[in-house]
């Protein structure tokens, strides 16, 4: 004890962490949080989406399951239910593997063109699983087409063609065998279309060559060959485009896009006729577009932003139908019967849409007309597909897939939507969370449980549950009222801060508030400043912040988010503000900003109505303070010289750092505008090493304890700063994928860079390791996964920093002498005294994506969060990752808590926090600190969304949904009773006594 | 079973376009070979005849084959096959995603100076595989097992050591107060009376 009065300090950290860590390895003696599987959906929901829809194929002759098979922009085929909207089954791609084309073949086959045409495969159209998959030799990438011929003969195998370029390649439908392959001999052949003239053996091909000449092929379709093929050029040229109107007439737009050109073709005679569509059109100017209607006798043309349908008699004569202003959509040719074809029109009229059906027997009427409201929070219309039925009364009706501005996917039919689904959810860009509204007096407690009775009766059952004596009909009954407790969907704050607002920013331009309790949408706005408008041609969206969270200055205000957006791709495009209500969705405020958006910063600084100070950094190194008033300025110039920045330029191959200064004279409107004044860079040497990615700790990281305190009674503090940068680079030979690279030339060199000064405080170079490489950084560590070329195995590597500095200042005494170096001047060019450990271990697993859990206080200990490749979220305990681990601890060592030293880390199933589920398309994971301390909330995101909680060190501060309630009060009830009874004997047992 | 594979399946190893056994390929593959530039890797997801646990046969849906970390995803047809066309020579990764199931990786090199020599091997226990016929090292439970109801979890609980200790109490000790000494027993009655309290507790130190 001597000793420890020397070190009051120490001595009391020490036992206070002892303490602590004996908690908790009472609490968490085994290292995984596991689920049982009747917890499956109480803490967690998982919702499945397929994303943009781009092509769509009705599956609904036979009698049966009625189905449509779309595939999206996300690379995702899927099978969906036309009652419900739900999902029979999903494929995704990998990420390069875009779909060009999807059909049925067959009837049974779902087929697939992808990957710039070089991949078909097809998928069971029941079940989706894949029959056959075949790889095409393609050449030159270019536009790519699926044609799957018509049921021919039933029965017998069908040829799928796939043309491109200048070849088509004939694939059998039932194994994907390459049955011809047609390469026709021509350079610069582009096949536009290819088609079959009604029970004949042979297919026709008509494409442009170069950019004046076009060419017709009659091929046979049984053996590829060219039975005749002829040519003509014509001097105004082709801008490229063509629309087959008959089965001998193409109509083209020529080279100046003024007019059209009807080309007509037949026994090898090619005839040209042009048409000035200022002829057709008085008015007409601006671009004009062909619509890819594949329609008889019609042509649809798209001219400044409205539709012009046009009807065509004959080689050189065309008839005006109807004009469609924009916005609309025209959905392509449905065959109804032999002779019969049909295509519809959509047009939307500010909260209406409005539906035509036309067919070709009469173009001037429609066989339908409907009217249906909108939501206008869904944008406008993008993609129709049509699909008809036959009434009861033997006529037409139609179903129509609708495609919104938002992503979203919508059937109507009969003038109603028949089911929808947000799949702009599958495209996350962004999120943030908010808090709920605090409860209001006055506002009474949901009832959950009626009566003491029903209360003990569903303890009850409970209690059966965890002793296994439920019968199934029992089990249903407790996951029924597990789910259908209302707890957890309450729109109001709760006690221990597990229900939230999660908000998040789709592709789309669309904000979503999602409730933590299911994942409903509580709210949804598509944001005016994010779509498409004059003058804003290509917006796209970036990320979003918390804007204001009153908590004391104005609580009656609801807080609200920023969503920062960019007008175009490049980097000088002017940005986009958008502030919208947390709880209600509105918009406050919306504005295109003067200058561009590089890089936002939201400062740790608030206004006194509680907005947050964000510092946007434009293309020209100029920061931009916002919100522009001068309270915030203020604050602001307290703070100036605190506050540096960092860029890192992965094309250039350099980090440079930044503080900021004022130049501007006050009260004018350049107040709001600092200049960065550069402070240092780092320049890699571009022939051996490139950026392969950089990560930082989380600005609202909260750290508990800044000592660590080891075996010996000793302590080592943490070098924790919140300026930490992780730096990989990679060799530059070795910057491809796994695979393209020798361990000789391969090379990983991980740096920790202080982003104040710009020094490197410490790098380190693994021999034979590559990319792609992911990092996460949380207080003085950094855990990053590579790929190890000489093992050929993933490995994870963990750095942890030390400030060695602090280390004398254990010794009271020289706290008391006055020897300590607390009063030491810190600067900024004095090397800081650091201690560097680390490890390396295997790891199975390719990565996604990598977070790490952050709990209210920071107490609760840490788990990696890791995305694996098959779409799995892996908690794996930080103390897998700790350095220190050896293979034999000592037994000190070991009572702290120090796995034995392995040279892989385990992969446990039951930490898996996705559990029999998959995150399909998995990119990030998000964590966000629940109120209780034990617990943090996740939010992983891809294709899918999957929200769930978990404890790192188990819930060590509450009772677990499993507690039996009424166990403890029968031990009470039976206690009572006993000391009741053992009373009743004594007094007894004393009468007995007294008597003799 | 791993020998049941290898008899019933032809050959497939990794194979090189213009190999002459072609022929013994499934087609898919064979249909393949005039592709030029790069090799193909043609393999087998097998779950074996280890079904799980709810005795519903293994099925082989939604199986994807990934190779060098995301660079191509294939899936697994029905029967298991999966092939990778245009693979450049070098050496390579193979990872299988399957839902309840761990696989280890596969490193497979394609030599250049050599073509046709392709070898396989597990990274996880560094396994040479001589044909691509890839297995789960072993199921994965996701969801912890619930103990079934036993006497002794019941007592290992707080509440069950409570129960255990009061019915100690109430049985046993009485058992103990009979076997102490008369003379004993009456000084312990003497001093409660005198303290007023009847208490079982205050006996017990007496009574060791």
């Amino acid at each position: 004890m001597g000793s420890s009065n020397l070190r009051p300090r120490t001595a009391m950290a020490i036992w206070a962490r002892l303490g602590f860590v004996i908690l908790l390895l009472f609490f968490s003696a085994t290292l995984s949080t596991a689920l049982y599987e009747d917890q499956v959906g109480l803490a967690d929901w998982h919702h499945k989406y397929i994303g943009k829809v781009k092509h769509a194929v009705f599956h609904t002759q036979k009698t049966g399951r009625k189905r449509v098979v779309v595939s999206t922009e996300e690379n995702v085929v899927a099978s969906l239910d036309l009652r419900t909207g739900f999902i029979f089954w999903r494929n995704v791609l990998g990420k390069n593997d875009h779909i060009d084309q999807v059909d049925i073949a067959l009837g049974k086959y779902v087929v697939t063109l992808s990957s710039g045409g070089s991949i078909l495969r097809a998928w069971n159209l029941p079940d989706g699983q894949m029959i056959w998959e075949s790889t095409l030799p393609v050449s030159t990438p270019s536009k790519s087409s699926l044609y799957v011929l018509a049921n021919m003969n039933v029965g017998k195998d069908n040829l799928i063609l796939v043309f491109g370029g200048s070849s088509i390649h004939a694939l059998s439908s039932m194994d994907g065998q390459i049955v011809w392959r047609k390469e026709l001999s021509i350079d610069s052949l582009e096949i536009q279309q290819i088609f079959q003239p009604h029970d004949s053996d042979i297919i026709n091909a008509v494409g442009f060559v170069g950019s004046s000449e076009f060419a017709v092929y009659q091929i046979s379709y049984r053996t590829g060959e060219v039975m005749q093929q002829s040519k003509a050029s014509f001097e105004s040229g082709f801008c490229g485009e063509a629309s087959l109107v008959f089965d001998n007439l193409v109509v083209a737009l020529d080279a100046s896009k003024s007019s059209l050109v009807s080309i007509s073709f037949k026994n090898e005679v090619i005839n040209f006729h042009q048409i000035n569509l200022s002829d057709l059109v008085p008015d007409f100017s601006g671009k004009v577009t062909l619509l890819p209607l594949k329609f008889n006798g019609m042509l649809a043309i798209e001219i400044a932003s409205s539709v012009l349908l046009l009807r065509v008699k004959g080689p050189n004569e065309l008839e005006f139908v109807e004009k469609i202003s924009h916005p609309f959509a025209v959905s392509d040719a449905l065959p109804l019967s032999k002779e019969q074809q049909a295509f519809a029109i959509l047009q939307h009229d500010e909260s209406k849409i409005h539906f035509k059906v036309k067919s070709d027997n009469d173009l001037r009427n429609e066989i339908l007309q409907e009217t249906i409201q909108m939501d206008s929070q869904r944008g406008n219309i993008e993609k129709v597909f049509i699909n008809n039925y036959i009434r009861t009364d033997r006529t037409h009706g139609f179903r129509f897939l609708v495609v919104m501005e938002d992503h979203s996917l919508l059937l109507i039919q009969q003038g109603e939507i028949v089911w929808s689904r947000e799949d702009g959810l599958a495209s996350i860009v962004d999120s943030t969370t908010s808090e709920l509204p605090v409860e209001k007096e006055g506002v009474s407690v949901a009832e959950v449980e009626h009566n003491l009775f029903e209360w003990l009766k569903g303890h009850l059952l409970k209690l059966k549950g965890t002793l296994m004596l439920a019968s199934p009909d029992e089990v249903a009954a407790i996951q029924a009222i597990r789910l259908k407790s209302s707890e957890k969907n309450k729109m109001t704050r709760d006690h221990n801060g597990f229900r939230k607002l999660i908000i998040v920013l789709t592709r789309a331009g669309k904000v979503l508030a999602l409730h933590t309790g299911d994942g409903r949408v509580v709210w949804s706005v598509l944001l005016p400043a994010l779509r498409r408008s004059e003058t804003c041609g290509n917006p796209f969206a970036l990320r979003v912040y918390q804007w204001q969270v009153p908590h004391h200055h104005a609580m009656h205000e609801n807080p609200s988010v920023l969503v920062v957006g960019r007008c175009g791709h490049g980097f000088d495009a002017p940005g986009i503000f958008s502030i919208v209500d947390s709880y209600t969705g509105k918009v406050q405020n919306s504005l295109i900003l003067e200058h561009s958006v590089s890089h936002i910063m939201p400062l740790p600084l608030t206004d006194s109505t509680e907005q947050r100070l964000h510092l946007i950094i434009d293309a020209k190194l100029q920061a931009h303070l916002y919100p522009k008033n001068s309270d915030s300025l203020k604050h602001f110039f307290n703070e100036m010289p605190n506050i540096y920045w960092y860029s890192v330029e992965i094309e250039k191959n350099k980090i440079r750092g930044y503080s900021l200064e004022s130049k501007a004279e006050p009260d004018t409107a350049e107040e709001y505008v600092f200049q960065a004044k550069e402070l240092w860079s780092i320049v890699f040497p571009s022939e051996s090493e490139k950026i392969a990615v950089t990560a930082t700790r989380k600005k609202n990281e909260i750290v508990h304890t800044q000592a660590k305190v080891v075996a010996d009674q000793d302590v080592m503090y943490k070098y924790i700063s919140k300026n930490i940068l992780f730096v990989a680079t990679v060799a530059p030979k070795a910057a491809g994928e796994i695979g393209s690279a020798t361990p000789e030339d391969a090379l990983l060199y991980a740096y920790l860079i202080d982003t104040v000064s710009g020094r490197i405080l410490h790098r380190v170079c693994h021999q034979g390791a590559q990319g792609p490489v992911h990092a996460v950084v949380s207080e003085n560590w950094v855990v990053y996964h590579y790929f190890n070329l000489r093992a050929h195995r993933y490995e994870m590597s963990v750095i942890e920093i030390y400030d060695q500095s602090r280390a004398d200042n254990k010794d009271v005494w020289k706290l008391v002498l006055g020897k300590h170096n607390l009063t030491a001047p810190v600067s900024l060019y004095s090397r800081p005294d650091v201690m560097v450990k680390s490890q390396s271990y295997f790891f199975t697993h390719s990565v996604k994506s990598m977070a790490v859990t952050a709990t209210a206080k920071g107490i609760t200990s840490k788990q990696l969060l890791i995305g694996t490749i098959g779409d799995q979220v892996l908690a794996l305990d930080k103390r897998f990752l700790d350095p220190r681990r050896s293979v034999n601890p000592t037994q000190s060592e070991k009572e702290e808590g120090i796995i034995p030293l392995s040279d892989s880390l385990p992969i446990v199933p039951q930490s898996y926090i996705t559990h029999s589920l998959q995150v399909e398309g998995l990119r990030s994971m998000v964590t966000i600190p629940a109120k209780l301390e034990s617990t943090t909330l996740i939010f992983s995101y891809g294709v899918d969304l999957f929200f769930t909680r978990i404890a790192p060190s188990r819930t060590y501060d509450s009772l677990t949904e499993d507690f039996s309630y009424a166990l403890l009060l029968i031990t009470i009830v039976a206690l009572v009773a006993a000391i009741f009874v053992t009373w009743a004997l004594s007094e007894k047992k004393e009468l007995k006594e007294k008597w003799r | 079973m791993r020998s049941s594979a290898a008899l019933f399946n032809p050959p497939l190893l990794l194979l090189l376009p213009l190999l002459l056994f072609s022929h013994l390929l499934n087609r898919a593959i064979a249909a393949d070979l005039r592709s030029g530039d790069g090799y193909t890797i043609a393999g087998r997801v097998k779950l074996g005849a280890t079904a799980k646990e709810s005795g519903l046969p293994a099925k082989l849906t939604n199986i994807k084959v990934i190779l060098n970390g995301g660079q191509s995803i294939s899936f697994a047809k029905a029967d298991g096959y999966f092939s990778f066309h245009n693979v450049p020579a070098g050496t390579h990764l193979i990872e299988v995603a399957a839902l309840g199931y761990f696989f280890s990786p596969v490193r497979v090199d394609i030599s250049a100076r050599n073509p046709g020599k392709i070898q396989a091997a597990l990274t996880e226990n560094k396994r040479v595989l001589y044909e691509l016929i890839l297995e789960p090292l072993r199921e994965e439970q996701y969801y912890e097992k619930r103990e079934p109801f036993s006497i002794m979890s019941l007592m290992k609980s707080p509440m069950g050591l409570m129960m255990g200790f009061m019915l100690l109490v109430m049985f046993v000790m009485p058992k103990l107060m009979e076997n102490i000494d008369p003379e004993e027993m009456r000084r312990a009655q003497e001093e409660m009376r005198t303290q007023g309290v009847p208490s079982l507790s205050s006996l017990l130190p007496r009574s060791n």
